[in-house]
């Protein structure tokens, strides 16, 4: 925690308005706008995809035809025009790159401001990226070292020309096209994502991780994650997000589907700080995600994110514990602040015997933002044993913001123990006093009190992706307490 | 040191200071006695920089610096130290850390390097000893779970780590059993120096037989009505403060 010093804070608020607020000026090659079933056949011609998927595609797109949009959240918006969004914009070069020095010097620029320059990542991280810029996966890295261990890490484009065995059998089958609105659309139109499979009885010795980034105007980004870890497998999994600043919202409708076959362990941590819109609430990110993952016998997945960004928030990573003993975590924390709305939490769904789940919710709202926790904990009739430990926590930074929580229980097995411990509180005067008696900022204090707060989510993080949490606490709440 | 003149304060409109002076000097220890409602804690409250607190008349002036212009954090990267009678709880931040914050911040003030780990881990260890603070305390977050004799021992290891040029214990002894009050008292009295001073603020003279003041003032009505030796406080002890009022308003 003290990796943070106050100069690299100081520095950081200069460009606080939003710091990954600038567009990259490369050629892109997009799509007319509107949605129908030509343009599903467009996109699935310039991926160059087999039938089966524009199958797959045009089926979830009638699918989605007769839905309507969720309403049930406690987020108010104006509905995105559908029809006005482009679903497909790539940065325009035909060719895949041979090697990481044939990607275009723009792009690169890009990625250092991200602060994930390949070369960096390359030399000292030992984490593999596979970076989206727009839909298409622009490079990946270490894919021969991961190769030697038969594992795979690519975008889910090459995948599905690569792999089609392995997306045909596990993709739809955690999240089914029928399973919501952006689900389905999703289904319809998702241009890339990430694809990772780890074999049988295979560690994973590096923390695999994509960077997402919206960056052409107007454009909707429709990711899709696979993660499959065979029996007796183990990865871990980061995804980070930033989008530049834009004024018209910008729809985000990604799907993740985690698969933990028996005995095996993923690891799927987030952090997410799309663009929130401006202090006054104009543009922003509407970042309506399904995430979700299934454990077979004695298998484990854990959710950890770290929300700071997003207009409007609507996403409940979530497990299905089917198999006996599995374990379900879930670590969030959601801060919103100035006019941004957020309704997050997991779903935690008891099938096996002597399965557990425990969720840990930290919500942080500031300004004038409203701060939802949702979440639901099902103990089905099978379901003998079965535990379930929820801590739900609201911290609120001024008067005029909002702090919610929805816990749902329904539970049919006598036998399951359920917990369920929550707490609001406002951000103390007092111990900012005490802080600042001690010589600490008034900065620096909010930035210590609040990380504590959050400390149970940010251990659970890689040590770097901790790092950059912290930071991205601090920078969302600057000045934030009234 | 510091030299408090004339010093008027309200808190929502109400006058808790009515023109009170006080003067230390480095290497002195002052106690501040006086009966509930005098203004005690509002004095200690006033000089680290609460602020609900409104001074609307007097100066303070601060190892010659003024004290009202400094920012609550400023005073105390000057050197005043507030041993609060209700140490606050901080849940998820470990005594270590928030201490090095702290010293950090405070040796930035003054143009110094943060200090190493080694040395920073080197003098929580010589620190903590004055105080017969567990280590492990320290490494447990700032006073969550602490007994109220924990959390005052927590104040003067803090300050011992921090050595400040003022410290000003308020209420320090209130709550404490005797073996605890005898442990924060022979640590106050390590570390008192030519160069340091102390204001003490009590109830009750019990603390003054572990700490001996230079100086012993009655805080009563917003003002110092009478200024002795320690004897003052043992006549206090003996005869309560009935006697000062009724000299106080007798005038």
């Amino acid at each position: 925690m003290a990796n943070y010093t106050e100069n690299e804070l100081a520095k950081d608020l200069e460009n606080q308005e939003y710091k990954f607020g600038f567009v990259t000026d490369i050629e892109t090659d997009t799509v007319p706008i509107g949605l129908n079933e030509d343009i599903i056949r467009l996109i699935s011609s310039k991926k160059n995809e087999p039938e089966w998927l524009l199958e797959h595609r045009l089926k979830a797109f009638a699918i989605w035809k007769t839905m309507t949009e969720p309403e049930w959240a406690q987020v108010h918006y104006k509905k995105p025009d559908f029809q006005a969004i482009a679903y497909y914009s790539a940065p325009k070069q035909t060719k895949k790159y041979e090697s990481w020095d044939d990607v275009d010097p723009e792009m690169k620029a890009t990625m250092a401001k991200l602060g994930i320059s390949m070369e960096e990542q390359k030399r000292l991280t030992g984490v593999a990226v596979d970076f989206v810029m727009d839909s298409v996966s622009v490079a990946t890295s270490f894919k021969e070292k991961l190769g030697e261990l038969g594992i795979i890490f690519c975008s889910f484009s090459d995948a599905v020309h690569e792999h089609p065995e392995l997306v045909k059998k596990y993709m739809g089958t955690v999240v089914p096209t029928t399973d919501n609105y952006y689900a389905a659309l999703n289904s319809a139109v998702f241009t890339d994502g990430s694809f990772c499979y780890i074999p049988k009885g295979i560690r994973c010795p590096m923390e695999l991780s994509t960077y997402f980034r919206i960056n052409a105007g107007g454009t909707g980004q429709f990711e899709r994650t696979l993660v499959v870890a065979d029996e007796g497998a183990y990865v871990s999994y980061l995804e980070g997000c930033t989008a530049p600043q834009r004024d018209e919202n910008q729809l985000h409708a990604a799907v993740v589907e985690l698969i933990a076959l028996e005995n095996a362990e993923i690891k799927y941590s987030t952090v997410q700080n799309w663009y929130p819109g401006d202090k006054n609430g104009l543009g922003g990110i509407f970042n309506f995600v399904t995430k979700r993952g299934i454990c077979e016998r004695n298998a484990k997945i854990s959710w950890t994110q770290v929300e700071t960004g997003s207009a409007v928030t609507w996403k409940y990573p979530s497990c299905i514990l089917k198999g006996d003993n599995s374990i379900g975590e879930f670590y969030s924390v959601a801060v919103t602040n100035n006019y941004q709305q957020a309704d997050t939490g997991t779903k935690m769904i008891h099938l096996g015997k002597n399965t557990k789940s425990t969720i840990i919710s930290k919500g942080i709202s500031a300004g004038k933002s409203q701060n939802s926790y949702r979440g639901l904990v099902q103990i089905s009739k099978n379901a003998q044993n079965a535990r379930n430990f929820s801590q739900c926590d609201s911290l609120l930074m001024t008067d005029e913001c909002g702090a919610h929580t929805f816990p749902y229980i329904e539970c049919k097995n006598p036998s399951a123990i359920i917990e369920h411990e929550a707490t609001t509180s406002k951000i103390g005067e007092d111990q900012l006093f005490y802080c600042k008696q001690r010589g600490i900022s008034e900065e620096k204090a909010i930035s210590l009190i609040v990380n504590g707060y959050c400390k149970e989510v940010l251990n659970q993080l890689p040590m770097e992706f901790a790092v950059e949490a912290q930071k991205l606490l601090a920078i969302s709440l600057e000045g934030s307490v009234g | 040191m510091i030299k408090i003149k004339n010093l008027h304060a309200n808190i929502e409109g109400k006058e808790i200071l009515k023109g009170l002076n006080l003067e230390v000097n480095a290497g002195e220890i002052h106690a501040i006695m006086g009966p509930n409602g005098a203004g005690k804690s509002t004095l200690a409250s006033i000089l680290a920089g609460r602020e609900e607190y409104e001074v609307t008349e007097g100066s303070v002036e601060f190892d010659r610096k003024d004290l009202l212009e400094l920012s609550t954090e400023d005073r105390a990267r000057e050197g005043l130290f507030l041993a609060f009678q209700y140490p606050v709880e901080i849940p998820g931040v470990s005594n270590v850390n928030f201490l090095r914050t702290a010293l950090n911040e405070i040796r930035a003030y003054k143009g110094e390097e943060p200090i190493s780990a080694k040395d920073f881990m080197a003098k929580v260890r010589e620190k903590s000893a004055i105080v017969e603070l567990d280590s492990k305390l320290a490494s447990r977050s700032v006073n969550e779970g602490f007994s109220g004799g924990e959390k005052k021992r927590n104040e003067i290891f803090q300050m011992a780590m921090l050595e400040p040029k003022l410290a000003i214990l308020d209420e320090t002894d209130s709550g404490l059993d005797i073996d605890a009050l005898r442990i924060v008292a022979s640590g106050v009295n390590k570390l008192k120096s030519p160069e340091n001073a102390t204001i003490v603020i009590t109830h009750y003279q019990r603390l003054l037989d572990y700490i001996v003041p230079d100086f012993v003032h009655v805080l009563y009505d917003g003002r110092i009505v009478k200024t002795g030796t320690k004897e003052l406080a043992l006549e206090l002890e003996e005869k309560g403060y009935d006697w000062i009022k009724n000299e106080v308003d007798a005038n």
